[in-house]
């Protein structure tokens, strides 16, 4: 029995390794804050948002699958819930019943088997009564197919059997063993065995038995013979011992899988809930594959930012579509990094199988999202600014593949201008070669004029938007790079009054 | 000629000693020896290896068994039978200890069907190996001859037969608190497997394993033993057969047998415990020619004691050579410390103490010298209990072993007399050497002393060799060179700016 709910032939591998630079992912687009919204303040939901949007996948119809069962729960939130609850509940009985396998014995090891498979009997049912009530409601390949290995697999006949084998492993009537002599006529062999059942009338029984029955009674002070007793035992009951034990462990693997795979999709949903509480549209993104070039958006937002602000916030649209290079200059403070974040987190969303922050979203996949910002300078750090910075960039640039997407953001800026372009002119000239997306935000203007001179059919200039009188509306447009980045209006807004 | 031994050709009374001779602890060999027997104290090896021979004709019959050993596919024979032996000799010992009757009688049977099969896989072995040694074709003849020997037939043949009708016993168990019962097998289903198979659907992957290893040591305790009363009831047959086998098998342990399996031992233990050398470090052995007179050499040879304790180190072992011939006898070594002087001595010995127990040595190749016994003398610490002084003390050990000494010993001194003035030395060591000279036995004088080197044409002087390009560095290399301490000791000057040319120069007039 397969959950099969992320992928639709594989379980969710919540221990895969996460990008080498997902600490830089992290900060620079304040994927935390992403993080929290799906987790609402749950750690096990933190770690699968976490895990599932820093890892997302590259196949277009694993991504579809994903977003499929994903409207699936937008639409009946209710009974995601309910069946989350089951692992839920499972492991809280665990907990509270003290149910585990601890025991060093095979006798004390099947009965604790024994409990924790009486407890999951309890919530497979409650499993099997969702299945059967709600199956219908649900039309993505990945739940029909997981009601329908519900209702199949556990029917009535099933819990019938394992019902069975529970009184059963209680040996209420003894320990029937068989046993062979090894070497110095020593028992070995030990197989427990299933008593015949009885056949025909009594009579026929009585006389059909052939072997004689020699029995022995114990001194009740016979504490040596009661032990050696005791041990023959667990001989005998050693692997159904680990049968039940390994069953048991079974079973909650499978309560452990639902769990996880159910729990990103509850992320899902609280983010889903928060962002329409709060008037923010969302949208399924229309997926393309990588070898395609497209970035075409309406509506679209940093959903970071509106989380944190708790408000409505400024929206961009623009089309990218066949454009490998997009270069963001203008005015400072105008809403370039917020775009450009918004870029990454739209993406790594889309990856992750989740809705986008935008009214209407597509863009290809890519086969990475890698960030290169510019960092506040660390105290302890020996090397300067400048060799830090390439440094980072030639950890990236180990790990880039074509069809990867690299944000930067004021990068190679801690040097003079000339200098500054040029290193990124070399850069980003090799990963436009190397089939690698770029985003570039930057205030350097020899870098995006020199783009912009040459006129390159595949790159497009955004700039941020200042109207006339100063102000920022915070949006990004088409428009060519400016020798100023009105760097003086913000030090007039700060300074102004004072200065006045 | 009947087989008699893999040790001895002919009928030989070894008196065996755990006494190991004078020379073992000098020559660093009680080391090797510890080393190669530690494993197999059971056989008691120690006295074969204290025993060095004196006759070339027990040595070759040595050498050529071991020849044969060295096909790697009979040494494994050999390996083989001596491991079904042991375990054996482990049921037999068992059995002894046990109480309860038919627990006894089964380990006997135990021990009786080990020891057949070893027997009958030996002489499978035997038959199809192609064996040249003298001893392994005459125990090819003993033990197909015992083999086919009534005795044997029905021991084997009995013993099988009362085992198959006891493994045939198949017997339930009913357990029950405070009480069990038993009973036939009556085909009863497996039950665990019925509850694997029940849950398998929900397998995901592989699963821990909660079997619990339970304690399986021999023994019965007294619920075993009622239960083993039940099952003898069940089935009385196979117990009768198995109480008529140890009436007619009273004993069976082949004496011959049993010598063997400890003898060869001797030889298993000895190759075992270079075969680490050759594979790992890929140093030579051989087996030595036997020199019929006093003419010895050896090539690429070294201490094998130093080699066992360099085993697992990366320090790579200096081979040397060695050779006497027409007048020669004594090699006279000298050079700076710490150069393996003394290694080179403790070789030149430990090389003819291995060859005479029939061995292979440490080397490429050997002609080495048969001799009587091997007198040495190195430094010993102050005695304060010993009332003379160490002159007098090193005086009086010589004298000892001066007495000792015939023209068929071999002497190993090593730097006597450094506790005395250099004049003194140089003449009490004079007064050695024409002693040991006139008694025309072999062996390696390491001294301090250039002056003996060139004492007669009977000695040969061998040098440390310091390395040309930094003098300070030790070659480990002993060469036959004239010796002159000068070239070294003026390297040394200058690597410290003490040659006249440079302490003229650091001290400027």
């Amino acid at each position: 029995m397969n959950v099969f709910l992320m992928y639709p032939d594989r379980d969710y591998d919540p221990r895969a390794p996460l990008p080498v630079n997902e600490a830089d992912l992290t900060q620079d687009l304040a994927l935390g804050t992403l993080f929290q919204a799906m987790a609402q303040g749950d750690k096990f939901l933190f770690e699968t948002a976490r895990q599932a949007i820093l890892t997302g996948v590259e196949d277009l119809e694993a991504l579809r699958y994903r977003q499929e069962v994903l409207k699936d729960c937008l639409k009946n939130p209710a009974v995601v819930r309910a069946l989350y609850q089951i692992p839920i509940d499972s492991i809280q009985n665990k907990q509270r019943h003290w149910l585990g396998i601890f025991s060093r014995y095979p006798a004390g090891i099947l009965s604790s088997a024994v409990e924790m498979l009486e407890m999951f009997v309890g919530l497979l049912r409650r499993l099997r009564q969702i299945a059967a009530e709600h199956a219908d409601d649900f039309e993505s390949a990945g739940f029909r197919r997981f009601f329908a290995m519900i209702e199949q697999e556990l029917d009535e006949a099933y819990f019938a059997e394992i019902e069975a084998h529970l009184r059963q492993l209680r040996f209420r009537d003894g320990v029937l063993v068989s046993a062979e002599l090894g070497a110095g006529n020593e028992g070995t062999n030990y197989v427990l065995r299933k008593p015949n059942p009885p056949e025909g009338p009594l009579v026929k029984r009585l006389l059909k038995r052939k072997s004689p029955v020699y029995s022995y009674t114990l001194h009740p002070r016979d504490d040596h013979g009661a032990r050696a007793l005791g041990e023959l035992r667990d001989r005998g009951l050693n692997l159904v011992a680990n049968a039940a034990a390994q069953s048991a462990d079974h079973i909650d693997g499978f309560l452990t899988t639902l769990r996880q795979e159910l729990a990103f999709y509850i992320g899902g949903l609280n983010l889903y809930e928060q962002l329409t509480g709060l008037g923010q549209p969302v949208a399924f993104p229309e997926a393309r594959p990588s070898e395609e070039r497209r970035h075409d958006f309406h509506g679209l937002y940093d959903v970071c930012l509106a989380l944190t602000m708790k408000k409505r916030v400024v929206s961009n649209e623009g089309n990218a579509d066949g454009k490998d290079l997009v270069m963001i200059t203008g005015a400072n403070q105008g809403g370039k990094s917020t775009f450009l974040r918004s870029i990454g987190l739209a993406q790594v969303m889309m990856q992750a199988g989740l809705f986008v922050p935008a009214e209407r979203f597509t863009a290809n996949l890519c086969s990475g999202v890698f960030t290169h910002y510019r960092r506040e300078e660390d105290a302890s750090m020996k090397s300067g600014k400048l060799d830090e910075e390439l440094k980072r960039m030639s950890e990236i640039v180990d790990h880039l593949r074509p069809h990867a997407l690299v944000l930067f953001n004021e990068s190679f800026a801690a040097t003079n201008e000339r200098e500054g372009s040029e290193i990124a002119r070399q850069v980003v000239d090799a990963l436009l070669e190397r089939r690698i997306k770029v985003f570039f935000v930057t205030h350097q203007y020899e870098l995006a004029h020199g783009y912009y001179a040459r006129a390159l059919p595949n790159a497009l200039f955004l700039r941020a938007e200042r109207q006339a009188d100063g102000s920022r509306t915070y949006k990004v447009r088409p428009g060519e790079p400016l020798p100023t980045s009105h760097g003086e209006d913000v030090y007039r807004k700060v300074f102004g009054r004072q200065e006045a | 000629m009947p087989f008699h031994s893999i040790l001895f050709e002919k009928e030989t009374v070894l008196q065996e000693t755990n006494q190991p001779p004078a020379c073992l602890g000098d020559l660093n060999l009680d080391q090797v020896i510890d080393a190669v027997t530690a494993k197999k104290e059971e056989y008691d090896l120690k006295p074969f290896f204290y025993a060095p021979l004196a006759d070339a004709e027990i040595i070759r019959y040595r050498q050529e068994i071991g020849r044969d050993l060295q096909n790697p596919a009979w040494m494994a024979q050999v390996k083989a039978f001596a491991e079904q032996m042991a375990s054996a000799r482990r049921s037999l010992k068992l059995s002894e200890k046990l109480d309860y009757e038919y627990h006894k009688k089964g380990w006997y049977l135990e021990a009786a069907l080990t020891y057949c099969r070893a027997v009958g896989s030996l002489a499978e072995a035997l038959q199809a190996t192609s064996l040249q040694s003298r001893g392994f074709q005459g125990l090819r003849e003993y033990v197909l001859g015992y083999v086919h020997s009534p005795v044997f037939r029905a021991l084997d043949e009995e013993a099988r037969r009362v085992r198959a009708g006891l493994a045939d016993v198949k017997y339930n168990i009913l357990i029950q608190s405070g009480r069990f019962s038993v009973r036939k097998y009556e085909d009863e289903a497996d039950y665990s497997l019925e509850v694997e198979k029940t849950f398998a659907k929900f397998k995901q992957g592989a699963a821990k394993d909660y079997r619990v290893s339970l304690y399986t040591g021999k023994g019965m305790n007294h619920i075993e033993a009622q239960i083993l009363n039940f099952v003898v009831r069940l089935y009385p047959e196979p117990f009768a057969a198995l109480d008529a086998f140890c009436e007619h098998h009273p004993a069976f342990l082949d004496e011959p047998l049993a010598a063997f399996d400890r003898e060869v031992q001797f030889y298993v233990s000895y190759f075992d415990s270079i075969a680490a050398l050759q594979e790992e470090k890929g140093l030579p052995f051989c087996f030595p020619a036997i020199s019929a007179g006093r003419e010895v050499e050896a090539r690429q040879a070294f201490d094998l004691a130093l080699a066992g304790s360099l085993r697992f180190e990366a320090t790579p072992l200096i081979l040397n050579d060695f050779e006497l011939s027409g007048a020669e006898r004594i090699i006279v070594v000298t050079g700076p410390n710490q150069g393996g002087k003394t290694t080179f001595a403790r070789m030149f010995a430990q090389l003819h103490y291995l060859a005479a127990l029939g061995l292979p040595v440490p080397g490429r190749s050997a002609r080495l010298a048969l001799f009587d016994r091997i007198l040495t003398h190195f430094e010993r610490q102050e005695d304060i209990r010993s009332l003379r002084g160490k002159l007098q003390d090193d005086l009086v050990r010589i004298h000892d072993l001066l007495a000792q000494a015939t023209p068929r010993s071999i002497v190993i001194l090593n730097e006597i007399f450094s506790s005395t003035t250099l004049k003194d030395a140089l003449f009490l060591s004079q007064a050695i050497m024409t002693r040991l000279l006139e008694l025309d036995a072999l062996g390696v004088w390491v001294t301090f002393l250039d002056e003996l080197a060139s004492f007669s044409e009977k000695t040969v002087s061998m040098v440390s060799a310091v390395s040309p390009e930094n003098p300070a560095e030790r070659t480990f290399r002993i060469v036959r060179r004239p010796a002159d301490g000068l070239a070294y000791a003026l390297s040394l000057a200058e690597k410290h700016r003490l040659t006249r040319g440079d302490i003229l120069e650091r001290i400027r007039p």
